[in-house]
């Protein structure tokens, strides 16, 4: 029963409490690598650690060969997610082959770590075309630019397959300056109102650019924004990624039993600037950053999978190696100057080129002629 | 079986038969469920086919048309209600940014196969904010196609093609023909979108309209035809794609040519055929293309709205002024 009918929402809860999301982050590795004890919150098993750690490496690599590129004049922009890899691997890492990713334009290692060509999925942010990777067969929508819009997209995956029968789960992630967007809070109406299997993920990284959360809410969370909906919202520190593997695990879980949408919180922090045209020294004090360097995601899981001999040197250079080579792949990859077809200009914008379309696209054809010709 | 019936007859109708030939059409949207519509188009069909395929939605029209586009992305076609013209805004940015360019964006992989449904224009007595004639925003965005109905039998062909299109159709359904009766034969099919009609043929002039101002030009040519005059009257039918072949040679046989549409002329609909025209007709031409349009102005209270909208005296007025001392 995924449409109702009738004065009564069969979904509603008059309960409240079960929606409040904790009064702290959930936490299951502290910044020191050191377990910590949680209510309700199981540590995954140690393979998930061990493949979440692998794919850390993996996020960070991506994201210092971005920004490499960026400098070099090979890529146009790229908003980094340097800090933010646990967020990145773990909302990946919970789905099945056949659940969607919604992501955001600074979630490529995200898309990656799902699996997308990195070359492929930095094809926005090169400039040669919009999104470069085929979403129906990777399920991964294009990366949105629009904050929130694509909230709403993804109630509409989820619905569908709901409506056809398939247990499709869809992540929809977002950030904290996404929040205050109109369609963030139409996305989470719809999806609980129609019972829709989404998890609105939220990286809140305390900046939207410029501008921090406190000018974003005055809510005592954004994961407490879920009661507003009937959503169950849930607070994890986003730097712990064994938590989040935990949290959105649930989420997911849930969502596919068919008991409706969840939103997730992770708190964490963007270290770097929004992206290569911003300055951050404009708007914060470096000292903010700081205590957030020792909250890393990698050297928390690296000393807690150390310390219970889950992974050895070996071990760490072997990620460290594939790593690499998946660096060197998008050194290659995004070598050469790409080459763009001006006809695609035209082709795509209906399944058919328009009457008038097919006369434009013989006028760029013309100049190119005459161009060569001379 | 020719049959008479009003073009809210006909629209309900296609819904229907589009829900029956295809199971990935849904309709969705404000009051379209049980209710069937303000405008009663939907009546009917959640009996008919469940809660599944047509519902009511939260009051929120961006929410409505980013879930269809989800939808589609996922295999469904939905067809969609815009309660009225003006109400459709908070939709905009779904639709000008999502909707027109998701194929586009994704390098033709992902089509959004969803129809808009606008009930809109004016004419109706409506108070404000419910009868904007909002085509010339959609116009203007590449990756939508518009299309706008004048009787009862286009309505009915042009929804179920709209349906069938591969890529988002804004469908406009003027307010004040939904409960106009004509004579109509549904099983007789219409002209794709795209493709401009000849209402009526004459030697003199043309009239160009579309949607509401049709009839008002069809009038206009029967009272011309009175005075002595042979007003042709070309019905757009799809304002985008537009039909330039069909347009020109209207145009071309007369050599005089009036534009007759209910939005504020300034960079409108009406601008872009007046200057399409010329740029491939003007030796053709007799006299400069006159235009017949609402004046730049919100639109009008209900007491008013009769000195806003185009009239036949109006349209006669400016077929007067093509320099018939030239001919």
């Amino acid at each position: 029963m995924f449409i109702w009918r009738g004065n009564q929402n069969p979904f509603m809860t008059r309960d409240a409490a079960h929606l409040l999301p904790s009064t702290e982050p959930v936490t299951l590795i502290d910044p020191d690598g050191h377990p910590v004890p949680c209510d309700g919150h199981e540590m995954p098993d140690p393979q998930a650690l061990v493949r979440a750690y692998a794919a850390l490496i993996t996020a960070r690599r991506f994201n210092d060969q971005a920004n490499a590129l960026v400098r070099q004049g090979r890529l146009a922009v790229y908003p980094s997610s340097h800090g933010q890899e646990a967020c990145q691997v773990a909302c990946v890492q919970v789905l099945g082959d056949g659940d969607w990713l919604f992501p955001t334009y600074r979630d490529t290692a995200a898309i990656v770590a799902r699996g997308v060509d990195p070359v492929q999925a930095l094809t926005l942010l090169r400039g040669d075309w919009h999104s470069g990777y085929d979403p129906q067969a990777t399920r991964v929508a294009p990366q949105a630019t629009p904050l929130a819009t694509h909230l709403l997209h993804a109630v509409g995956v989820a619905h569908a397959a709901r409506l056809r029968g398939d247990d499709t789960v869809v992540m929809a992630v977002c950030g904290d300056g996404a929040t205050s967007e109109g369609d963030f809070h139409e996305a989470l109406n719809f999806a609980a109102v129609f019972r829709t299997p989404v998890v609105f993920f939220v990286q809140n990284n305390e900046y939207a650019i410029s501008v921090p959360l406190a000018r974003q809410t005055a809510a005592p969370s954004l994961a407490h924004k879920g009661i507003g909906y009937g959503i169950p919202g849930e607070r994890v520190d986003g730097n712990d990624v064994a938590a989040l593997l935990d949290v959105l695990g649930t989420a997911v879980d849930r969502a596919r039993a068919g008991e409706g949408p969840q939103l997730v919180e992770a708190h964490t922090y963007r270290v770097q600037a929004h992206t290569n045209a911003d300055d951050p020294s404009r708007y914060r004090e470096s000292g903010e950053v700081t205590p957030w360097l020792a909250r890393d995601p990698i050297t928390r899981m690296e000393t807690y999978l150390r310390g219970r001999g889950l992974i050895g040197a070996d071990k760490i250079r072997e990620y460290g190696a594939a790593a690499d080579s998946l660096a060197a792949g998008m050194r290659a990859g995004l070598g050469d100057e790409p080459v763009a077809d001006y006809r695609e200009l035209f082709a795509y914008v209906y399944a058919e080129p328009t009457p008038q379309l097919r006369e434009q696209m013989a006028v760029v054809a013309d100049e190119l002629s005459r161009e060569e010709a001379r | 079986m020719p049959e008479k019936l009003t073009m809210a007859n006909a629209l309900n109708r296609a819904l229907r038969d589009a829900l029956r030939a295809d199971d990935s059409v849904v309709v969705f949207g404000e009051d379209v469920g049980p209710l069937g519509g303000v405008f009663r188009i939907t009546d009917g069909l959640t009996a008919e086919f469940g809660e599944q395929r047509c519902f009511d939605t939260p009051l929120a029209e961006s929410g409505i048309l980013g879930m269809a586009i989800g939808m589609a992305m996922n295999g469904m076609r939905p067809v969609v209600e815009m309660q009225f013209d003006a109400f459709a805004y908070p939709a905009f940015e779904q639709l000008v940014s999502h909707a027109a360019k998701m194929r586009n964006r994704t390098r033709g992989r992902v089509g959004v196969p969803i129809v808009v449904r606008v009930p809109y224009a004016g004419g109706i007595g409506g108070v404000e904010h419910h009868c904007d004639s909002s085509e010339a925003y959609y116009a203007h965005t590449p990756g939508l196609h518009v299309v706008a109905p004048s009787d009862p039998a286009d309505a009915y062909g042009l929804l179920r093609a709209a349906v069938e299109s591969p890529d988002p159709v804004i469908f406009l359904e003027p307010k004040k023909l939904y409960f106009s009766r004509a004579e109509a034969d549904l099983s007789t099919p219409v002209p794709p979108i795209g493709q401009a009609v000849v209402r009526r043929d004459g030697t003199d002039a043309t009239l160009i309209a579309y949607g509401p101002a049709v009839p008002v030009a069809l009038e206009a040519a029967e009272a011309a035809a009175q005075e002595g005059r042979s007003l042709q009257v070309v019905d757009l039918r799809s304002i985008v794609p537009f039909d330039d072949e069909t347009v020109c040679a209207a145009v071309r046989s007369t050599g005089r040519a009036v534009v007759v549409a209910e939005a504020a002329g300034f960079a409108s609909v009406s601008s872009e055929v007046v200057a399409r025209v010329t740029e491939r007709c003007f030796h053709s031409l007799h006299a400069p293309i006159r235009r017949v349009t609402g004046f730049d102005i919100p639109y009008p209270p209900p007491k008013l709205e009769h000195v806003h909208l185009p009239s036949v005296d109006r349209i006669l007025d400016a077929v007067d002024e093509l320099q018939w001392e030239y001919a």
